[in-house]
């Protein structure tokens, strides 16, 4: 048993360090590579445009039902006038970084998991090394750097929507005084607050997409079958890790930033 | 024979306990066509890969035109191809040099459009690999080898899966492409004995070894005992059972 437990240990350590070197070889492989800019606009397109809608969808859910909830948590101590604040706080430093981050894995991570599984299992990726061409700098790097542009600007995104959806609750169907909600924003809301979520989205962005890259590229070695079923094996590992990463991450990352 | 181009001396290669190439000797001329031959799992694809760099042997040595240490500039055709599927055939032929090269979209077009041309492929250029036939893919995965002039070009079972006209015909394309543009072969095929008629040399890998190298004409008149039994397997049973 605690054998067992020890090798899970190291190979969770040694997977981890292959990770991290795996992410700094791509964020540094990318002046090796050619067309970047070409690269790193189809990336945005692929992890930033297209997940525009879900992430404006979610976020406005999320409002709506966070408006909801602390509404009658507020009634209740009579101070109905902070749900502006209440809303706002929620969802810039925790729910708005985290909820996007979730959002985009769910969409851009994995496909781009399975895209980079399918290529190696197709010998794609062992034919641009043949052709001398840096694989990392090719498929990975654009990604990551589209990652660390995306995940703030759509974290941004989430987060006007969703303090709208909490006004449209809050304001327009249950009552709670216009000038009191925006107020409550304007007063309570700091630059650092915000600088905080978006340190938390730039963190989401590297991490859970060098997770999906990893596991895509890797798939050959980390898939316990072969073929189609090692790729959607994989694909749902990059999924699973990439949603524990984010919520590790913010913890520690909560616990760091509230104590500065 | 020619003169020898690349000198392959005690290349070993092993994936934990099991020794795949075992001080493996080979010499390729110039512009020849050398076929590596033996079982299947037996590494054959392993002594390419080592050849390309996609592994690096554990040891041994590779001299290039007597140098030392110098691999050759490799292409590597890969038994499906590995032609990305998102993107065209002009495209695909185009990646080397587009991703590699500091040249201008002009020169491009023009260096990919010309081979495009020498290999047959202008009615294709603008379609994706799925909408292609096999030999077409097969082409396309030729020019995109082709593109950057390579010296050697290491064709890994490139008749796998192929009726025995296709099978023909891929080895057609390959003689015919090696004469006109004067590049060297050293080709792993399943396909004996289709694939002396187009070979200069044949090794026979087998326990890690070759052993057996020479010309096809040679190998027909006096085969060892050994690769006889593997080249007729009919007949060695056969014989053993008589």
């Amino acid at each position: 048993m605690i054998g067992r437990i020890g090798r899970k240990g190291i190979s969770f350590v040694s997977e981890l360090g292959e990770l991290t070197l795996f992410s700094a070889s791509s964020l540094g492989s990318l002046l090796r590579g050619r067309h970047l800019v070409e690269k790193l606009f189809r990336a945005i397109y692929e992890i930033g445009v297209r997940c525009i809608p879900i992430t404006l969808i979610v976020g406005l859910f999320t409002g709506l039902v966070l408006g909801l909830q602390l509404y009658y948590v507020l009634t209740k101590f009579s101070s109905e006038s902070l749900l502006g604040q209440a809303v706002a706080l929620s969802i810039i430093m925790e729910i708005g970084p985290v909820f996007t981050a979730i959002m985009i894995v769910g969409q851009a991570g994995s496909a781009l998991s399975a895209e980079i599984g399918i290529q190696r299992n197709a010998e794609q990726i062992d034919a641009l090394k043949t052709m001398r061409i840096d694989p990392l700098a090719f498929l990975v790097s654009p990604r990551l750097y589209a990652a660390l542009i995306c995940f703030p600007i759509l974290t941004a995104f989430f987060d006007i929507v969703g303090i709208l959806g909490g006004h449209l609750t809050g304001v327009s169907m249950l009552g709670v005084d216009e000038g009191a909600y925006w107020n409550r924003i304007y007063e309570s809301v700091s630059l650092r607050n915000v600088r905080d979520g978006f340190i938390k989205a730039l963190a989401f962005g590297l991490i859970t997409t060098a997770i999906c890259a990893f596991q895509g590229y890797f798939t050959h070695v980390k898939a316990s079958v072969p073929g189609a079923r090692g790729v959607s094996q994989t694909t749902t590992r990059a999924v699973v890790l990439s949603s524990i990463a984010i919520l590790a991450t913010d913890y520690l990352l909560t616990s760091f930033l509230l104590e500065k | 024979m020619k003169n020898t181009y690349l000198r392959i001396r005690g290349l070993s290669k092993r994936f934990g306990d099991l020794v795949v190439l075992d001080a493996i000797d080979l010499d390729i001329p110039l512009n020849s066509h050398t076929t590596v031959i033996g079982k299947s799992g037996i590494g054959k694809s392993v002594l390419l890969k080592c050849l390309s760099g996609l592994l690096m042997p554990d040891s041994g040595e590779v001299f290039l035109d007597g140098t030392p240490g110098k691999f050759p500039q490799c292409a590597y055709m890969f038994q499906q191809n590995a032609l990305f599927d998102s993107q065209t055939v002009w495209e695909n032929v185009a990646l080397p040099l587009r991703e590699r090269e500091r040249i201008s979209q002009k020169d491009l077009s023009h260096r990919v459009n010309s081979l495009v041309e020498q290999l047959e492929l202008e009615n294709a250029v603008d379609k994706y690999p799925a909408e292609i036939s096999g030999g077409m893919k097969k082409r396309v995965a030729l020019a995109r080898a082709l593109i950057t002039n390579p010296e050697i070009i290491l064709f890994d079972e490139p008749t796998t899966g192929l009726d025995p006209e296709r099978k023909f015909s891929v080895f057609d394309m390959i003689r015919s492409y090696r004469e006109r543009f004067g590049f060297t072969v050293i080709m792993v095929s399943h396909d004996v004995p289709e694939v002396f008629g187009i070979t200069d040399q044949v090794a026979w890998l087998d326990a890690g070894k070759i052993k057996y190298w020479g010309s096809p004409e040679d190998l027909e008149i006096s085969p060892p005992p050994e690769l006889e039994a593997f080249l007729n397997p009919k007949l060695s049973s056969q014989s053993s059972a008589a």
